[in-house]
């Protein structure tokens, strides 16, 4: 990577009582990215972000922010930090003004003087400012999290699982908002159990159990997931999971939605095989596609492997 | 059979309107998905119907009871299981299941029968004296759906189980929800996982306190012109 580094973690584990949440971790994060940890919960995301913004020391290991030590040097580093806790944390009862004023208070700075960074999210819940905080919607709570944590114009952007327990409409809103900070040169992380949400950014790191699988561009992971995937859909797909599983070219088959997602012992199996099996088996109106992997099939083929290597 | 059936329920709250005349109806042993953007009024109506909020007018049965006069005995006929409640960490497996047993009434014998028989069927029965606390969160959604239908409920209501679980145990609870509905057991589920609409039988959609959609999956589909459930839900959200 050419560009500058922003976030530098060297074999970062910790550890509470014989639980290990994270286990020699490592990665780098340059500037202006716009990066993503995805994994579902008790992968990790939440003790590493909280590394990240000096609020937990690393059992073993070092981590650096804008060259700055999380450790060391988290007075300084604080300053140049914006965090938006996985758990709304603003003040229930300010008003969305006043939450908004207050903690550009705490950096010494006014809501008028970085207002260009926050215009584009803080416009949308501007009517609503006499509200107080714990009335909004989830939606406008989660907008007002952002402003607050952007009014300090920070140079990095901490958010842990911003659009948990978010409906898909608002989602996708979020995610917009975030393409278009991204183009103000702030470096972004961002953690989410949802995979569908990896392809909106530049890199993303798999984790799992405490550890990176994968580190990459969403499009090289889909690339390198190395198997023929083909989608698979007849009338009774509960019926058709069940017999994909007896099938004897069947390397893994699961469901997405209404298809289900098989890969093959072997890729010399022709569709049409498949298709001989499942009329066999009673099966109607069966289609077959190849298709390009999700980040969701690479998942799910990452966790299978770490499994069964650990296992042995 | 209908097992839940709804004419014109509304509730307000002093001039808000949380539920604005909904009506549908459940069949027995269908998988039912109940889905809405954050704010439309699904937590309001589950409440209802599981006997813990009274309608402001309309009509409510569940299990063949009125939520308005017979909400104890709804509360003996329903499973409930949500992503935050779940089960007591610092208890075992076993004795989590002798608890909720216990508060549903159940004599020990029967108790001891359902929870060899669940965890058998989880495939969990070596982990019966494990500390919940310690257990992979995965198993403890599974552990907890189990839990929830101790008492052979008529129906279960599911408030997002699968949120943030892993790609993998989120397929396998699929399966048990499957199971359980082949067995005769309602399941009613909401989710923020689109694909897993496509898992239920019939599913509806709310905006603003009102039901706009109710269809199987691919009826909908076939309405709203869409390659699948995120599509309606996106084009019936931003209308």
């Amino acid at each position: 990577m050419s560009s500058a580094i922003s976030i530098h973690a060297a074999n970062i584990t910790k550890r509470y009582g014989d639980k290990t949440a994270l286990d020699d971790v490592s990665f780098d994060i340059s500037k202006g990215e716009l990066f993503g940890f995805i994994g579902p919960d008790g992968a990790g995301k939440t003790t590493l972000f909280r590394i990240i913004t000096s609020l937990l020391k690393p059992g073993s290991g070092a981590m650096t922010v804008e060259g700055f030590d999380t450790v060391k040097d988290y007075i300084k580093l604080r300053k140049i930090l914006g965090y938006m806790p996985g758990r709304f944390s603003l003040y229930q009862d300010l008003t969305v003004e006043e939450n908004l004023r207050f903690f550009a208070g705490i950096f010494k700075t006014t809501p008028e003087a970085n207002y260009d960074l926050v215009k584009d999210i803080y416009s949308q819940i501007e009517p609503f400012k006499d509200r107080k905080a714990g009335k909004l919607s989830g939606g406008m709570k989660q907008k007002l999290a952002l402003s607050c944590a952007l009014i300090h114009k920070p140079e990095v952007l901490v958010l842990d699982e911003p659009t948990t327990g978010v409906d898909a409409v608002s989602r996708i809103e979020f995610w917009e908002m975030l393409s278009r900070l991204r183009l103000s040169g702030i470096t972004i992380v961002v953690s989410t159990p949802y995979m569908d949400e990896a392809s909106r950014c530049d890199r993303v790191a798999l984790i799992q159990s405490g550890k990176i699988m994968s580190i990459d561009t969403p499009e090289a992971i889909r690339n390198n997931y190395g198997q023929d995937l083909w989608a698979i859909k007849t009338d009774d797909t509960y019926r058709l999971l069940g017999d994909l599983r007896q099938f004897k070219y069947t390397r893994t088959a699961f469901p997405f939605g209404e298809h289900i997602h098989l890969s093959l012992i072997s890729k010399s199996v022709k569709p049409a095989e498949i298709s001989a099996y499942l009329e066999a088996a009673g099966h109607i109106n069966i289609h077959i596609s190849k298709i390009e992997p999700s980040i969701e099939d690479c998942f799910m083929e990452m966790m299978s492997t770490e499994s069964s290597t650990r296992e042995k | 059979m209908k097992i839940i059936e709804v004419e014109n329920l509304v509730k307000k709250f002093g001039s808000f309107v949380a539920n604005d005349h909904l009506t549908f109806s459940v069949d027995e042993g269908e998988i039912y998905g109940f889905l809405g953007a954050n704010g439309a009024g699904k937590t309001t109506a589950m409440k209802i119907l599981c006997g813990l909020s009274s309608p402001t007018s309309g009509k409510v049965m569940v299990a063949g009871y009125d939520v308005y006069h017979q909400t104890e005995m709804i509360k003996k006929r329903i499973g409930y299981m949500s992503q935050r409640f779940s089960l007591f960490e610092d208890l075992t497996v076993w004795e989590n299941f002798q608890f909720f047993g216990g508060i549903y009434g159940l004599p020990a014998a029967k108790i001891r029968e359902r929870t060899t028989e669940l965890l058998g069927r989880l495939g969990l029965g070596g982990e019966k004296n494990r500390i919940l606390g310690s257990l992979p969160l995965g198993w403890k959604q599974k552990l907890a759906f189990s839990v929830a239908i101790i008492h052979n409920p008529s129906i279960v209501f599911l408030d997002e189980p699968t949120g943030g679980v892993d790609p993998i145990t989120r397929r396998q609870f699929w399966e048990i929800i499957y199971e359980t509905a082949n067995q005769g057991i309602t399941v009613f589920v909401t989710t923020h996982y689109m694909d897993e609409a496509e898992y239920c039988r019939r599913v509806s959609i709310m905006a603003d306190g009102k039901i706009v959609a109710l269809d199987t999956p691919a009826n909908l589909k076939a309405k709203y012109n869409a390659a699948n459930i995120e599509e309606v839900f996106l084009k019936i959200a931003r209308n």
